[in-house]
């Protein structure tokens, strides 16, 4: 036992903070991970076209999203573009009741702010587009926002 | 007696990461949603006439199926469209073929002209969602650029440096901007 100790003065252990990396590093992969999760996951694939002229939307609880295109899984659903709203597709006749829900989620002086984000693929024909804006004005919930990357 | 490896300090990794666990906690927050904001018409009444409107107040903008533009009648293309609009709206010599303006009197800017003009775009149902955001764009842009040059003339800064409310409001006023977008038709295809 004593062989191959130093003989002589006591010295106090140091503490190992070799782990203290390992546990940052799960809080790391933690929040990127989570950062990566989104709301509702994505049945259509959206790739919105490129603007320069953006606002930002500053109130996040006040977004309630739209998307349309065309499905990722084509062979099951097609490549028809189609809307989807919270988890499942929709059609345009399932806006208002949508409207309404999101509207009953928010505080009642919030209401009338609610921003409809149009998650909208750059190849998308203005039909389907039309139809929900019109189905937007007639449940009245006017303010929209087209999603758009930025031009780089 | 083999030699001792010397051990590696490893604390300063814990700095590291700490490091990377900010520089993600910080970029995460800022992917906000972005775009181009609009406010619908409210629904219009099916027995109410649209409310006549001088000619001279109405710049067309028409999209077909195929994506191209018919700008007053003219073809035109989307690098057109923000000078059209600019002068349409501006029209600073009082052309009879672009917009009438009237002077009005506004908070902080004195007697302004204000124009009437309203930019009218329509758009086929086969028109591209890619298409339409770009004629948006290039709309907004000319109305940012007016504001953009009153708000540097009035107040010597960009419309989007102002930070008094008063002040953005104001020019607000003086350049609305004002896209009407007709009722959807099928044109064609």
């Amino acid at each position: 036992m004593g062989r191959f100790s130093k003989a002589g003065k006591k010295e106090t252990p140091e503490i190992n903070t070799g782990s203290m990396s390992d546990i940052i590093f799960m809080f790391l992969f933690f929040f990127m991970v989570i950062t990566k999760m989104r709301e509702t996951q994505l049945f259509v694939r959206v790739t919105p076209p490129q603007a320069s002229e953006i606002q930002k939307l500053e109130k996040k609880s006040l977004v309630s999203s739209i998307y349309i295109g065309s499905p990722i899984r084509t062979q099951l659903y097609g490549t028809a573009p189609r809307i989807q709203l919270n988890d499942q597709f929709a059609e345009p006749s399932n806006i208002p009741e949508f409207v309404a829900k999101e509207k009953m989620a928010r505080n009642e002086f919030e209401r009338n702010q609610i921003v409809n984000s149009l998650k909208v693929d750059g190849e998308v024909k203005m039909g389907i587009v039309t139809d929900v804006k019109q189905e937007l004005r007639k449940a009245d919930s006017r303010r929209v926002n087209y999603a758009t990357r930025k031009k780089v | 007696m083999g030699k001792k490896t010397p051990q590696i300090n490893s604390g300063a990794m814990a700095d590291i990461s700490f490091l990377l666990l900010t520089f993600f906690l910080l970029t995460s927050s800022i992917s906000t949603d972005q775009g181009i904001s609009r406010v619908l018409p409210p629904p219009v009444p099916k027995d109410v006439k649209p409310p006549d409107i001088n000619k001279r107040n109405i710049m067309e903008v028409l999209v077909n199926q195929f994506d191209q533009l018919l700008i007053n009648g003219e073809p035109g293309t989307v690098d057109d469209l923000k000078r059209e609009a600019m002068i349409f709206v501006e029209n600073p010599t009082d052309d009879p073929r672009y917009s009438v303006s009237e002077v009005k009197e506004i908070d902080l800017l004195g007697p302004v002209r204000v124009s009437k003009g309203v930019i009218s775009l329509q758009n086929d149902r086969g028109t591209s969602y890619d298409m339409y955001i770009q004629v948006q764009n290039e709309l907004t842009k000319a109305y940012n650029e007016l504001r953009d040059k009153l708000s540097r003339q009035k107040f010597s800064k960009k419309y989007d440096e102002l930070t008094s409310e008063e002040q953005r409001k104001a020019i607000g006023e003086a350049i609305p901007i004002s896209i009407s977008e007709a009722e959807p038709k099928n044109i064609g295809g």
